[in-house]
């Protein structure tokens, strides 16, 4: 009888600082002492709190430690799973003004107290790869509500009655998207999931797969009777390999318990899933370029109309679905399109997960509802900006996205919100910025991405952003002029009108918004040749102020290009011809005496 | 699978073995489990609590769980029961011949099984 469950995280975030190996160790050590038959090691999808991995729960006591080394393993076990007595350094404490504070539980934890888990709901919490542990939460009674209680048409119904908009990034309604197809009365449809998750700094569909498998596969049933579909597709990057792994496993299982395949629940319905690999095309995620990705040609995008709902997958209708959009479906069918509307806004309803990254305290994945202020996200959930530095900008969207600048803090998040102020939701990415980055050169990192991953079949988005590139180039190395300024306007708004996907249309987003924000960053580095955060090179230089420097040799000695040159005692001076401009001089340097220009 | 009973099936057997794993109950049993408590036996006491109380289906109602040494060690066994605002019962020298009786009368029964209390024995 097992007395005693640990949760660890499984996700990609801790499996890379090394939770596989932890677990391996945790069930190791637990038979050496002969508690095998007590406690069980289960391996969970991600809990969110990606900074402090490899992250574990012991329950029922609900202790939760952050930061677990393999060398921690043996005192775990033979002090907490065999003893009882919790191992105190490891458990999570958060940080209330200079004080470190014991959490009773992690939900009353600031990082998860205000949110609200609808699509994260059992990461972190079951075991992935056991489909009984899915059932046991309420997993495919929804399938089974909808196969047995509902017809199609009032399925759809549901669906456009909660509100629910593709969490993918446009934010077209789900329910419209159904509807249009469904109408189509061929006798060969598809339901592809979108699980191409390609922003940078976005995890969220990954999370979803490798914690929640099942959910995705259910949404997929009930989308395919709600259409009169008996086929679907995953389409899921190949760099994800855990949520492969899982959702393969998920699939097997699901068969073997006939929750796919042939007349599942004896009502006649068949439903059956692939997975197809994507090769890491950034254009991939655009539904048109996925299709046809996944009929086995090079990833293009076609124009629409038709749109797939009438003409998608090899001339057929189908519908596609984001991976964070279907894992709420299965929660609105059981609990209802009212359930779902009470969240939100008028014009969003239901959560949003985002994925807080950049300059914050608590990087990492939380689900809010809709409506919530971007303060709130970034400063009682993400806990601030580190090292008691300035907020500057929140960067949502991804490369589609724009730069929000401190004075928007308390807009309430939602579609239509964000795209007033120039950015969008995208998939729900949130890069932080502070004092310490360069907008000019943010607009430029987006820039070079997007100019890397278009697939060169519109001249707009091939040559457009090409030049884009280059002009932001230029300001950044010094050479700019305000003429450039408003040309790299125009052109963007030339890309946005013309290019034929939303890949081009929305590329120009970072440089727009940062341009209408932030110019005055923008000016210093053409007018004045100053980059104000120093972060571009070719505008800032290190110097040593000789009134401070005590002669001590350290930067000369710890400088890689050998730049510093000067007597022992004696001040010494950069040769900025042969400086690289890397730091290291002023990180080393003991008595603040080098300084950034 | 061809019908939704199995499912429910399914999902009844499997709901408490996850409400258990989460220890959301209302009554906690602590049981003390540091050098001397393990030395006295109580890792069959802590067995036999969890074991019985899955087997009533108490899970929703009642967690166990273990702690470390509460400075008793001549008592151990110790087990201790605490419930909402109600003071906290504690039962000493536990044999896991004793834990039915303390399922049934106490945990169940709400009343607790004084002649296995510290008061008793020290009395």
């Amino acid at each position: 009888m097992i007395r005693t469950h640990v949760l660890i995280c499984g996700g990609t975030g801790c499996t890379s600082s090394g939770s596989v190996k932890i677990a391996d160790s945790l069930e190791e050590q637990i038979a050496l002492n002969g508690l095998a038959d007590e406690v069980k090691v289960v391996r969970t999808g991600c809990f969110g709190l990606c900074a402090l991995g490899p992250v574990m729960i012991v329950y029922p006591e609900g202790t939760f430690y952050s930061r677990v080394k393999l060398e921690d393993v043996p005192e775990i076990v033979s002090e907490h799973l065999l003893k009882g007595r919790v191992v105190d350094r490891l458990v999570y404490r958060e940080t209330e003004g200079n004080e470190k504070v014991e959490v009773p539980s992690l939900q009353e934890t600031g990082f998860y107290k205000t949110q609200m888990r609808v699509a994260l709901r059992n990461c972190g919490v079951i075991n992935p790869e056991q489909i009984d542990e899915y059932i046991a939460m309420d997993g495919y009674s929804a399938l089974g509500k909808v196969l047995t209680e509902m017809t199609p048409e009032q399925v759809i119904q549901v669906m456009k009655d909660s509100g629910l908009k593709g969490r993918g990034g446009a934010g077209f309604p789900t329910g419209m998207k159904w509807e249009f197809a469904a109408k189509n009365k061929v006798p060969q449809k598809y339901v592809v999931c979108n699980a191409d998750e390609g922003d940078p700094g976005a995890f969220m569909d990954r999370s979803v797969l490798e914690g929640d498998p099942h959910a995705v596969l259910e949404a997929m049933a009930i989308a395919g009777y709600a259409i009169g579909a008996n086929k679907g597709f995953i389409y899921v990057r190949a760099e994800y390999p855990i949520a492969v792994k899982r959702l393969e496993i998920a699939i097997g299982q699901a068969r073997e318990y006939n929750l796919l395949g042939k007349d599942i629940f004896g009502t006649g319905f068949d439903f059956d899933i692939e997975v197809r690999l994507g090769a890491g095309a950034f254009v991939c995620g655009e539904e048109t370029a996925l299709l046809t990705s996944i009929e086995g040609n090079r990833g293009e995008p076609k124009n629409k109309p038709p749109f797939p709902a009438n003409k998608g997958l090899f001339g057929q209708p189908t519908i596609i679905n984001n991976v964070e959009t279907l894992a709420n479906i299965p929660q609105i069918i059981l609990k209802g399109a009212e359930w779902f509307a009470s969240m939100g806004t008028e014009d969003s309803k239901g959560t949003k997960v985002f994925a807080l990254g950049g300059k914050i305290v608590n990087t990492g994945l939380v689900e809010i509802p809709m409506g919530t202020t971007l303060r709130e996200i970034i400063f009682d959930i993400g806990g601030g900006i580190p090292n008691g530095k300035k907020f500057k900008a929140v960067q949502t969207g991804g490369p589609s996205g724009g730069c929000i600048p401190a004075e928007y803090l308390d807009l309430p998040i939602d579609y239509s919100n964000l795209k007033k102020i120039g950015a969008m939701m995208g998939s729900g990415g949130m890069i932080v910025m502070d004092e310490t980055t360069c907008m000019v050169d943010v607009a430029r990192f987006f820039l070079d991405f997007t100019v890397d991953e278009s697939c060169g079949k519109c001249t707009p988005c091939r040559i457009g952003t090409r030049r884009l590139l280059e002009m932001l180039d230029k300001i950044t190395s010094g050479n700019g002029t305000l003429e450039d300024l408003d040309k790299m306007e125009e052109l963007c708004k030339y890309i946005q009108a013309n290019a034929m996907c939303a890949l081009g249309q929305t590329a120009p987003n970072p440089v727009l918004s940062t341009l209408k924000y932030f110019r005055d960053e923008y000016e210093a580095h053409v007018v004045e040749k100053r980059c104000p955060a120093g972060v571009c090179k070719n505008l800032m230089h290190y110097e040593i102020q000789p009134d401070k420097c005590r002669g001590c040799t350290l930067c000369a000695r710890r400088c890689p290009a050998n730049a510093i040159t000067g007597k022992v005692k004696e001040p010494h001076v950069i040769d900025q011809s042969k400086c690289i401009k890397c730091g290291a001089c002023m990180e080393g340097c003991k008595f603040s005496a080098i300084v950034k220009k | 699978m061809k019908t939704l009973a199995e499912l429910a099936q399914i999902r009844d057997r499997m709901k408490n073995k996850v409400a258990l794993r989460e220890g959301t109950g209302e009554i906690r049993v602590v049981v003390g489990m540091a050098t001397c408590g393990i030395a006295a036996g109580a890792r069959p006491v802590l067995n036999a609590f969890v074991e019985q109380v899955a087997e009533q289906n108490l899970g929703d109602k009642v967690t166990v769980t273990q702690t470390g040494c509460i400075g008793m060690c001549r008592f151990e066994p110790i087990v201790e029961v605490f419930e909402g605002d109600k003071e906290r019962v504690t039962y000493v020298k536990v044999k896991p011949e004793m834990v039915p009786e303390i399922i049934k009368e106490h945990l169940v029964g709400g009343k607790p099984v004084t002649k296995y209390t510290i008061g008793a024995v020290e009395g």
